[in-house]
């Protein structure tokens, strides 16, 4: 019986720009179910940190309650957490944002937990447009609670007790952009090459990014007829265009062709090189997207990949403006300077 | 590159390191298991099925298994194999019963072997099971060979050899002791059907330096000075000794020499000490007994005065190498160093000699003045006869001289039933399930962390008194359990099933040693340089499945694979699968 992992590494481990091996990204052992997406979204996660070169302790990872919300336990074992309650994710880490705006907000969070009994703070946390990461791990069903039809759950999508779904979905990526989402993608647990780069971009993008990813539950959602499962998801998916995460420092070293890429320059001076677009898209219009995201859905199709970027908005601390510091690094008399001058706020509303 | 043809059994044979660099291919993991059972009775059988001198091996092997142990790619010591098969010797209880007895009914062959070493008493245990009828001639009153000559009893304690020897020589030998064969004409008149020589590599080479010959009988050959002291003739020795040459010989003389009554003996090597041949556990054990080595020294006269030895004079060198890497030792400048020595040992290599082989007899000799010999069936160009040991190749060591016994007792029985002796039978293989729950197997797969464990050593008061005082003192049972736990069990595969994959990637995610990688093909450079870690280890092999339904392979690097189960626990539709993978070479006798 195992449970453990060893802490035996491959002994050719390279050290990123800060110093970290990738296996400093790791966290425990998962006890999902063997083979859920969930798990590879975690590993896609740690590869993306460590690729960036995070140092763990400037990340705080917040969940809710679902399979997917117990992930963050499974990766960046070296950085802060919040397990919170059932759909609470965006108002424990708007509260953790706005007190200390210096670190990097990875919000985990399941098609349950976001699109059922968290769906108004959901709304909410796009609107304001906060500085995070917010990762759906969607599977189309409530996998802890064993596998009941989620709100993400596609019409007549047959469940392993064999009954189709009667309700139509809430499509979270189209709803994100209709909220006014500054960064909206949407990818598959399976497809790490477009993953990885997907999570860099949501990371190094200043704002809200969202990024729905189909995981498989592989226990109670992989069946035939099920929109969800490892099959289904292969045969239909289709992707806006092929993707590259380019860091600050370095240069594009590839030659795209004209007309069929194109480069979006996130907050951070990093870009993300889009390759292959599909024809009429333009990531950067929000029209283009909604289009595009309906015109595959007619067709049976899933689409994946980047969907909207808009990288020069104002993140809730500009619009609150807000200290630039992060309130612990204040002093006693700056976060409560006294009765005095209470009094003299209190007075200037007189 | 091309899916691997896992049902080739060499590949997962390669994959057991310690096996295949075992000349005998010892199932090292599955004795390891054993001994951690405490099924001390069943590791001393599958050792003696495949090497015939656990007890012996135990204590001496050279142990090319053990640099080759995958836990020294990624702990920093190997498993402690070679000290975990003593410890099956030591605990086992009456294993004489699980062996073969000699047939009433004999097959009415006669087979000669020359040299009582451990490559006749292979060949010997071999094929005296299927009723042949064995003559072993040995020029010493016991059988052993170099194990009685060469290794001090301070290693080898005399009765665990005795006990071993005598395994093989119950099975009904004829043994000529005090027989040394001087022609091998006479032996063949003989009515023999085959005829075996492993007489080692019996002669220690002299060095001709001035004042050789007035030094006389202060200065002695290695070897010789190893058997005499072995069989009680050499009882003493001056006080300062310089000891020549690097090797495990060399090691042996300076610590016998400090049980002699050596109090100031020195090793001194002409090159530098990372070329020594010396296997670094018996150089280390050499230095805990006050033994300095000393390098880029090679030695230049003996000097002698009054016809009495006074010591050598050694020049200073250093090693310089060129752009092919291959070395000179050039003068450094500095004088020349005279050292003090009352007597002087030789250990700087021996030769094959066989003067005792008439050159008219079809024995084709070769290169060096060596019979040319068939390296798979050890046949020389006269079909009757046959080689194996130092005597074959040159000076090796003890568990080649044992796997080049069971080849040619394979060869002599299909010579002696009239077949083709390069006809070899096949290795017998065997894949068992390990499955026993959803997270659990029956191999213990968790990988500890423990560092290598030492074996106690006796202490020196007690070891530099006495020649024949046990130096090391073996595992107990409970370290014996600690240190085998450390064994990867790499014998238990990672099988890979390609059409129940999923492409889940479970298993790349959760490796340890980031082994798997999904990635599409290409040729062995490209992918090695692709997977999610660095695959620079060459010797070790790529396993790549076929093409699965998203055009990609999977690509599994052998090289740090920990054998934990975790791809197959993480597998949900058990396309990854831990089965062992039991690999023996076919003997002409099977034991177990
Ligand atoms: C307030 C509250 N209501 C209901 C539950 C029961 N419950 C636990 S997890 C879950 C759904 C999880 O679904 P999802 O977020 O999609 O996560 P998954 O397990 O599928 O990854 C529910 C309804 C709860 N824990 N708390
Ligand atoms: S129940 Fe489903 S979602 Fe939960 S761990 Fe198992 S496979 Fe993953
Ligand atoms: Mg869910």
């Amino acid at each position: 019986m195992s449970y453990v992992k060893s802490r035996f590494r491959h002994p050719e481990q390279k050290k990123n720009a800060v110093g970290f091996v990738k296996s400093d990204y790791e966290g425990a052992l998962s006890t999902l179910c063997a083979g859920c997406g969930h798990d590879s979204i975690s590993a896609a996660i740690v590869q993306a940190c460590y690729e960036l070169s995070i140092e763990p302790h400037r990340v705080a990872k917040l969940s809710g309650i679902g399979c997917s919300s117990k992930t963050p336990t499974y990766f960046l074992g070296n950085s802060h957490g919040f397990n919170s309650v059932h759909g609470r994710m965006p108002s424990i880490t708007t509260g953790a944002n706005l007190a200390n705006r210096d670190l990097i907000y990875i919000g985990v969070s399941g098609d349950g937990d976001t699109a059922s009994i968290g769906l108004g703070q959901f709304c909410h946390v796009m609107r304001r447009n906060l500085n995070m990461t917010y990762i759906v791990m969607n599977n189309g069903c409530y996998g802890l609670t064993k596998g009941q039809d989620s709100a993400t759950a596609d019409y007549g999508s047959v469940n392993k007790a064999g009954s189709e779904n009667p309700f139509p979905a809430i499509d979270l990526a189209e709803l994100a952009i209709t909220l006014g989402a500054t960064f909206v993608a949407r990818s598959f647990s399976g497809d790490k090459t477009q993953l990885i780069p997907l999570l860099k971009a949501a990371l190094s993008h200043r704002g809200f990014a969202f990024l729905d990813v189909i995981s498989p539950c592989v226990t109670f959602n992989n069946n035939k007829g099920s929109t969800k499962s490892y099959d289904y998801v292969r045969q239909h998916i289709e992707a806006t265009s092929a993707l590259d995460f380019v860091p600050e420092a370095e240069e594009i070293t590839v030659e795209y062709e004209e007309g069929s890429s194109t480069t979006v320059e996130l907050h951070d001076g990093s870009l993300l090189a889009l390759r292959k677009l599909s024809p009429g898209w333009d990531p950067t219009d929000r029209n283009a997207a909604m289009n595009q995201m309906d015109k595959a859905k007619r067709e049976g199709k899933i689409l994946t990949g980047l969907l909207y970027a808009e990288t020069s908005s104002r993140d809730l601390h500009d619009v609150l403006a807000t200290v630039d510091q992060p309130l612990n690094s204040l002093t006693q008399e700056k976060l409560c300077p006294g009765s005095a001058a209470l009094e003299g706020i209190n007075s200037s509303f007189r | 590159m091309n899916p691997t043809d896992i049902t080739n059994p060499e590949y997962f044979h390669k994959v057991i390191d310690c096996q295949y660099a075992c000349p005998a291919h010892t199932p090292v993991p599955e004795y390891i298991r054993l001994i951690a059972a405490g099924r001390y009775d069943d590791a001393y059988m599958i050792n003696w099925e495949s090497n015939v001198f656990p007890g012996v091996l135990g204590r001496t092997c050279d142990r090319p298994c053990e640099p080759a142990c995958r836990r020294g790619r990624v702990d920093e010591e190997p498993v402690a194999i070679c000290r975990l098969k003593r410890v099956a010797a030591d605990n086992k209880g009456n294993v004489k019963a699980r062996m073969p007895l000699p047939p009433v009914r004999k097959n009415g062959r006669k087979v000669c072997l020359i040299g009582g070493g451990p490559a006749s008493l292979t060949v010997a245990r071999d094929l005296a099971p299927l009723g042949y009828e064995i003559h072993l001639y040995d020029e010493w009153h016991k059988g052993g060979g170099m194990m009685r000559t060469q290794i001090p009893g301070f290693r080898l304690p005399e009765s665990v050899l005795d006990e071993e020897v005598n395994y093989v020589l119950a099975l009904g030998i004829h043994t000529h002791f005090n027989h040394y064969v001087s022609s091998l004409k006479e032996i063949l008149e003989k009515d023999y059907d085959a005829v075996f020589i492993g007489t080692g590599a019996p002669k220690g080479r002299d060095l001709n330096l001035p004042g050789r010959k007035e030094a006389g009988d202060r200065v002695h050959i290695g070897v010789e000075f190893l058997a005499n002291v072995a069989f009680g003739h050499k009882k003493t020795i001056g006080k300062r000794v310089i000891v020549l040459g690097g090797g495990n010989t060399a090691m042996d003389c300076c610590r016998t020499a400090r049980r002699l009554g050596g109090q100031d003996v020195k090793v001194i090597v002409r090159s530098p000490f990372q070329d020594m041949k010396a296997s670094p556990w018996e150089i280390e054990d050499a230095k805990a007994e006050g033994i300095p080595i000393l390098n880029n020294m090679p030695p230049k006269e003996f000097v002698v005065e009054d016809g009495k030895l006074k010591g050598m004079i050694f020049s200073k060198v250093k090693a310089v190498y060129d752009e092919a890497g291959k070395r000179s030792l050039v003068p450094t400048g500095e004088p020349d160093e005279f050292i003090e020595a009352d007597d002087v040992i030789i250990a700087v290599g021996q030769d094959n000699a066989f003067p005792w082989i008439e050159r008219d007899l079809g024995i084709e000799f070769g290169k060096w003045d060596l019979p040319v010999i068939n390296p798979i069936s050890f046949q020389s160009t006269r079909p009757d006869v046959f080689f194996g040991g130092d005597a074959a190749f040159g000076p090796k060591n003890i568990i080649t001289a044992v796997a080049h016994g069971h080849q040619a007792a394979i060869s002599i029985h299909l010579y002696c039933s009239g077949q083709n002796v390069l006809d070899r039978p096949a290795p017998t293989v065997n894949l068992y399930q390990q499955k026993m729950g959803i997270h659990e197997w029956i191999y213990d797969s968790v990988v500890t962390e423990d560092d290598r464990y030492k074996v106690p050593h006796a202490s020196l008061d007690v070891t530099l008194k006495d020649l024949r005082a046990e130096v090391e003192l073996g595992f107990d049972r409970e370290t014996a359990f600690r240190e085998a736990q450390r064994c990867l069990n790499c014998d238990v595969q990672t099988v890979f099933t390609p059409d129940l994959c999923i492409e889940c990637d479970a298993c790349m995610d959760i490796c340890p040693t980031s082994s798997i990688t999904f990635t599409t093909n290409g040729d062995e450079d490209d992918l090695r340089s692709r997977l999610m870690a660095p695959a620079n280890n060459r010797s070790q092999d790529l396993y790549v499945s076929r093409e699965l339904p998203t055009s990609r392979v999977m690509v599994k690097d052998e090289d740090v694979c920990l054998h934990c189960g975790l791809c197959a626990e993480r597998c949900p539709t058990s396309a990854w699968d831990m089965k062992k993978f039991l690999y023996s070479v076919t003997k002409t006798t099977k034991i177990i």
